[in-house]
């Protein structure tokens, strides 16, 4: 059953529209609807708010602002960071553009969203720094970053590598603000009944909200519920808690009355968090035949000091290449923008973006292969930690990658391939993603009557959750998968490390499996000699009249001796081919192949579309995506779905996504990790490399749009 | 969105008639773009005509050998209309580069014309916006206008105008004919129908209160090789960066240009008749026609980049009429 | 296009018969509240959703979307954006796609209006959702029911023989190509990025066609 490519089990609900996402749910009657109001600076002070007119408007509930907004608990800046309460309405400050200065609850959509323009707000508006190129000089080194590892590393002596190089390369990219933007927008439907609240929310973490949202509102955890049984994406910006959570509860128990809220599209950009803008220098050394010498890395990105999120960027290279001479160092701008969060593929996305195409500078500069380059650097031992890479595949994944795609027909010179209108290009660069552990538990039961249900917080965002939990008990039970029945993201059920961080599959898998166990051991015990292996579901009914029930408990990586003694990671390796307009500069991906090693797989389909999802991310890193400031307002001035580009259908070539046969025993014992990431992890580097093969134009400003490269192209024939 | 009352009038007259009766009314067809600025509040109609039951959704022939097409018809239904296709198939290549499926099978020919500006500071209604507010000031000067207009902008404004149709219209010297609530009818060139910004970027048309678009009228085929090609950074559903529509006539290898119009530069559609006689009968250069549509190009802080895109793709347009390329 | 009649999830829809004395949501059905500021400003509509006649009354500002969603709880239907960018909305209006997030639903009296609900249930998915689990042509889901309806349509417009940005000849039949459904599928954004995935699945269904 492991491994089995077989149909999501939430898909016929999914595509008939029967899933009820949180904003959708009829649980608590018809709600009231709640509409938030931003603030229209970027720093400053409220001067004076009017709500009589809101408050007398048809329909309109309740009117909440910093004035009559009830007692919440202050934030607190706690390592586990998903659970940090995040009160709302606090004071006259203003942080960030768009911070909600008001909330508004009407009986409709319409008139709530119609009253919350009537509240009357005037701003003494301060200056602020809102962009990173004119206040990079202010960045402090960080000796941690927010996911616990240090943020410099040094090894050697980078400087002397590259004074000796011979080939060296010493080069600055900038990688732009990026948003999640799941399809989803952020929402929370709250029911406040009995002393006690239920939320039905969008959220990647059920257990760690629930208490973020209980010290928020002064409640014990006990006294609310989370249920997020199904997630519209979430990417990283689901992971926290945000103002529509807080608000809808805030609002709902004072008016003793169910209360929703979705965040506007727009509001998505101003009200959860982005990835930062990032400076990064990559320094590389090597010998006339490719050998590192040495290594750098350093990254200034945007962080909102009162809530710092450190991402982790420059460690990409750190368990990547071997190198003697090794320096990584994070160092943060203070922006008045809101804080920063994760965004899929936090430190890898923007970090392979420059690293890798820093690679490609050096394989060009010494003219070698790339792929070569990157086999001559491999290594089996963690450069940094000193200790095994368990499951390195990154030759195998670039060998067979190289294979598949047909590497070896690459134009050797840049800007050399020219079909009809287009320049066409290779490019290949490989992606390396920490693979992680965190406490994780599941609870199953088999009834007398044979079914089985499996239950753990951990929500499905669309990563096959539901259909790989059930995978892996019918495995460890031996029985059909249709025999289990999966509830998920309930805070009712065992709480879990969440959705995200590529690793809700593997913290579940093992505690479910774990529970299987225990419920076998539990059969053997009762039946003893007289049990029946191959029909445990006929033991349960016989020995167990009430049925049996065990929870499973994954522990957190701290606590595993695996996580000392082994440098734990998942390895790919991508190949893109793009056609740039010659005359335009347009660039459009034409194929892709990306090769993966990531432990056992569990479910072969699911998996793959996650792979593929992430490595179109890559392309839209390269391409596409960024998030604009205006330095002098601090506003997202690109804020929408037809500004923020992402791609459409039409930019997306079929792409070919392998995941090699992989069983790595030294991650857990079901040989299991995780590929929520993975597939974004050097897909960027690998089209951002084509398009300089394609053009012999390196673009180290990200995204690579056509302004960038419509001065190295070609002169057109432009005379009679 | 702000309060509105609604009605739904049987014809064009009445149509008219309601607008002027109730003030602060707004016609309202597809409603894709009115809409979508009307839950942002940028646009607060006190009342909606919906003119979707008068009729005005043929395509018919004109006594002049053109045609006639409803401002109801849809963009679907232009592009894909044998005539047009046939006859004027830069127009129906505009409409299908732009937006998406679902957008073109709602939006309207008249609704299309009449789209307002995508300039991300007129949608953001904490900004200045001379457009939105007249008077507060243009956010776009000084801030990011990579995509903003290089011709015909002013202190006050350097929006450019969405529409791909209305660039093909352009180079099809169509005609906007319209209905006044006095129930008096007029024919406006489409080089007239929108305004350059100058000091009052909120009037973009030189349509009165309550007038009513009827039809547009296309002239007698023009035949040639008709191309247009959209530059953008996605491939689909994504507002032109640079646009061209071109016809011309190719002849032993000589492409000599008929009518010539650009989208993605300027407040409306973009068409320099001087640049179109300066070549008329030679084989098209794309240098000296930039040359005089370029002339009096002022771009902002970060849309220089047109310059040369406007004369690359031009270029290339012509190389593809040159080929018989049909797009 | 066949329509189904089948039970929605949540409150029970009021029939024909009973439209007349029976709106599905007015303020003043809201559970525990008065409504002391009630707008004279409402319109009673008759939608026909799913072969189903609803007759609903509404604020004049609500649209489609937000009537289906909110008033006859047909919440397959989804909002992304809000604002005509994403495609989630998508439903079929006399056999057409539009963005349902971009028009009011007092416009659409005597329309029939179909949304993913209407094509199939999950014990009788239509063929296209049926290939979208196939081909696993999804992920989180949320675009999904707008990406089903959109491909229904897409390909009637390519029967229909109505040209795309990626049709070379005007003149000419139009191939069922995947070029052609990429291009035309392109108002309906993906953020898992199934987009693949969705052609496969949208091949599939185009190849089963006489």
């Amino acid at each position: 059953m492991i491994g089995a490519g077989i149909n999501r089990i939430d898909g016929p609900l999914k595509v008939t529209g029967r899933a009820a996402y949180s904003y959708e749910r009829q649980d608590a009657g018809q709600p009231f609807y709640g509409f938030i109001r931003g603030a229209a600076i970027g720093k400053g002070k409220i001067a004076g708010i009017d709500t009589a007119e809101a408050e007398a408007a048809p329909g309109v509930r309740l009117v909440l602002t910093h004035r009559n907004v009830p007692k919440q608990g202050a934030f607190v800046n706690k390592p586990t960071i998903f659970d940090r309460p995040h009160p709302q309405l606090t004071s006259d400050r203003i942080e960030y553009f768009g911070e909600p200065v008001a909330f508004v609850v009407a009986d409709t959509f319409e008139r709530a969203r119609a009253a919350a323009a009537l509240v009357k707000v005037t701003y003494a508006r301060e200056d602020g720094a809102f962009d990173l190129a004119n206040h990079a000089d202010r960045a402090e080194p960080q000796a941690t970053l927010s996911i616990g590892l240090p943020g410099e590393t040094r090894f050697g002596d980078l400087e002397a590598a590259m004074s000796a190089g011979p080939v060296t390369i010493d080069q600055t990219y900038t990688t732009p603000y990026h948003f999640s933007q799941p399809m989803e927008p952020h929402a929370c439907l709250a029911d406040w009944r009995d002393d006690h609240l239920t939320v039905y929310l969008a959220t990647q973490t059920v257990a760690q909200n629930r208490i973020a949202l209980a010290e928020t509102l002064g409640l014990a955890a006990d006294q609310v519920t989370v249920d997020a049984a199904f997630v519209g994406g979430g990417f990283g910006s689901k992971l926290y808690l945000h103002a529509e959570a807080v608000l809808a509860a805030l609002a709902a128990r004072e008016l003793a009355h169910p209360v929703k809220v979705a965040l506007t599209r727009r509001q998505v950009f101003t009200l959860t968090g982005h990835r930062p803008e990032m400076i990064h220098r990559v320094r590389l050394a090597a010998t006339s035949d490719g050998q590192l010498t040495g290594l750098g890395h350093d990254v200034n990105l945007q962080a909102a000091v009162a809530e710092p999120w450190i991402e982790q960027a420059a460690t990409v290279a750190r368990s990547l290449y071997a190198a003697p001479n090794r320096l990584t160092r994070h160092s943060i701008t203070n922006l008045d923008l809101k804080a920063a969060e994760a965004v899929r593929g936090p430190g890898e996305l923007p970090g392979l973006l420059a690293f890798e195409t820093a690679m490609d500078e050096l394989a060009n500069a010494l003219d070698v292969d790339p792929v070569e380059l990157r086999l001559k650097n491999d290594t089996a031992i963690d450069p940094e930690l000193g200790v095994p890479l368990n499951g390195r595949r990154l030759a195998d994944c670039l060998r067979e990658g190289a294979k598949r795609f047909g590497w070896g027909q690459r134009p050797k010179t840049p800007g050399s391939r020219r079909e009809g209108d287009h320049l066409v290009g290779y490019g290949m660069a490989v992606g390396i993603r920490m693979h992680f552990q965190g406490a994780t538990g599941a609870v199953v039961r088999i009834d007398p009557d044979g079914r089985v249900i499996v239950r753990s917080d951990t929500p499905d965002i669309g990563t096959g959750t539901y259909t790989i939990a059930g995978q892996i008990a019918a495995e460890a039970l031996g029985i059909g998968v249709n025999r289990v029945t999966v509830q998920l993201a309930h805070s009712d059920f065992p709480p879990s490390a969440g959705a995200g961080g590529s690793w809700g599959a593997s913290n579940l898998s093992i505690a479910i499996d774990l529970a299987c166990q225990k419920i076998r051991n539990k059969i053997v015990e009762a039946a003893g000699p007289g049990a029946a292996p191959n029909d445990i579901l006929a033991d349960v009914g016989r020995w167990f009249p009430e049925g049996v029930e065990a929870t499973g408990q994954t522990i957190g990586q701290a606590d595993d001796p695996n996580f000392k003694n082994y440098s734990q990671n998942t390895y790919g390796a991508a190949f893109a081919e793009v056609a740039v307009d010659i005359a335009t500069g347009e660039v459009r991906l034409r194929r892709m192949t990306g090769v993966f090693a990531a432990g056992r797989i569990i479910n072969a389909k699911t998996a793959r579309s996650q792979l593929m999802g992430g490595m179109i991310w890559g392309v839209s890193s390269a391409l596409h995506e960024a998030a604009h400031v205006d330095p002098r307002h601090g506003n997202w001035v690109n804020g929408d779905l037809a500004e923020y580009l992402m791609p459409v259908h039409a930019d997306i070539p079929a792409i070919e996504t392998v995941l090699l046969d992989d069983y790595d025993e030294h991650a857990n014992h079901l040989g299991i990790k995780g590929v929520g990431e993975l597939g974004v992890c050097g897909t960027g580097a690998a089209v951002s490399n084509a398009v300089f093969n394609a053009t012999g134009i390196r673009v180290r400003d990200f995204p690579i749009t056509l302004s960038k490269l419509l001065s190295g192209l070609p002169p057109m024939r432009t005379a009679a | 969105m702000k309060a509105f009352t609604y009605e739904r009038p049987g014809s064009a007259a009445e149509a008219a008639a309601a607008a002027v009766r109730t003030p602060g009314a707004k016609f309202i067809a597809g409603g894709t773009n009115l809409l979508d600025l009307m839950k942002l509040q940028i646009e607060t109609p006190t009342h909606l005509v919906d003119v979707n039951n008068i009729g005005l959704d043929r395509i018919e022939p004109t006594d002049q050998g053109g045609l006639r097409i409803g401002a109801l018809v849809r963009n679907t239904d232009l592009a894909a209309d044998p005539r047009i296709r046939r006859d004027y198939g830069v127009l129906s290549r505009a409409i299908v580069s732009g937006a998406s499926g679902q957008l073109r099978n709602k939006a309207t020919t008249a609704g299309n014309l009449l789209q307002r500006t995508r300039c991300p500071y007129f949608y953001d209604t904490d900004m200045p916006c001379n457009k939105r507010a007249p008077g507060s000031g243009c956010a776009a000067i000084g801030g990011l206008n990579a995509n903003h207009a290089i011709l015909g902008a002013s202190e006050a404004c350097i929006a450019t105008h969405p529409s791909d149709m209305a660039v093909a219209m352009r180079a099809l010297d169509a005609n906007v004919e319209t209905v006044a609530p006095s129930g008096a009818s007029r024919s406006i060139p489409i080089a007239d129908l929108h305004r350059l910004p100058g000091k009052t970027p909120h009037v973009e048309t030189m349509l009165e209160p309550g007038e009513l678009i009827a039809a547009v009228t296309l002239p007698k085929p023009r035949g040639g090789v008709q191309l247009y090609r959209k530059v953008r950074e996605r491939a689909s559903y994504a507002f032109a960066t640079v646009s061209v529509a071109l016809i011309a006539k190719i002849e032993e290898g000589r492409v000599t240009v008929d009518r010539l119009a650009f989208g993605g530069l300027a407040h409306k559609p973009w068409r320099v008749e001087q640049a179109e006689r300066a070549v008329a009968g030679s084989d098209a250069a794309a240098d000296s026609i930039a040359d005089i549509v370029l002339a009096g190009a002022r771009p902002a802080e970060q849309n220089a980049y047109k310059l040369p895109l406007v004369r690359r793709t031009l270029s290339a347009t012509l190389e593809h009429a040159r080929e018989g390329a049909s797009r | 296009m066949a329509s189904v009649h089948m039970e929605t999830n949540g409150r029970e829809q009021p029939t024909t018969r009973a439209a007349a004395s029976s709106p599905t949501l007015a303020g003043e059905e809201i559970r525990g509240t008065s409504t002391p500021k009630q707008e004279a400003n409402r319109h009673s509509v008759q939608l026909r959703v799913n072969g189903q006649l609803h007759a609903v009354d509404l604020d004049p500002r609500t649209t489609l979307l937000d009537a289906l969603r909110e008033h006859l709880h047909l919440t397959g239907s989804k909002k992304g954006c809000d604002q005509g960018q994403c495609g989630a909305c998508t439903v079929l209006v006399n056999g057409r796609r539009i963005n349902s997030c971009l028009t009011l639903a007092v416009m659409h009296e005597g329309d029939a209006i179909t949304t993913v609900e209407g094509l199939g249930t999950p014990d009788r998915m239509h063929p296209m959702q049926a290939a979208f689990v196939d081909h696993d042509g999804f992920q989180c889901g949320y675009c999904t029911p707008g990406q089903i309806c959109s491909a229904v349509a897409v390909l009637d417009e390519i029967s229909a023989g109505i040209p795309s940005h990626v049709t070379v000849d005007l003149a000419a039949p139009i191939a069922l190509s995947e070029t052609e459904i990429r291009e035309r599928m392109s108002g309906n954004i993906c953020r898992c990025a199934a987009y693949p995935n969705i052609i496969e699945a949208i091949r599939t269904v185009a190849g089963g066609r006489p």
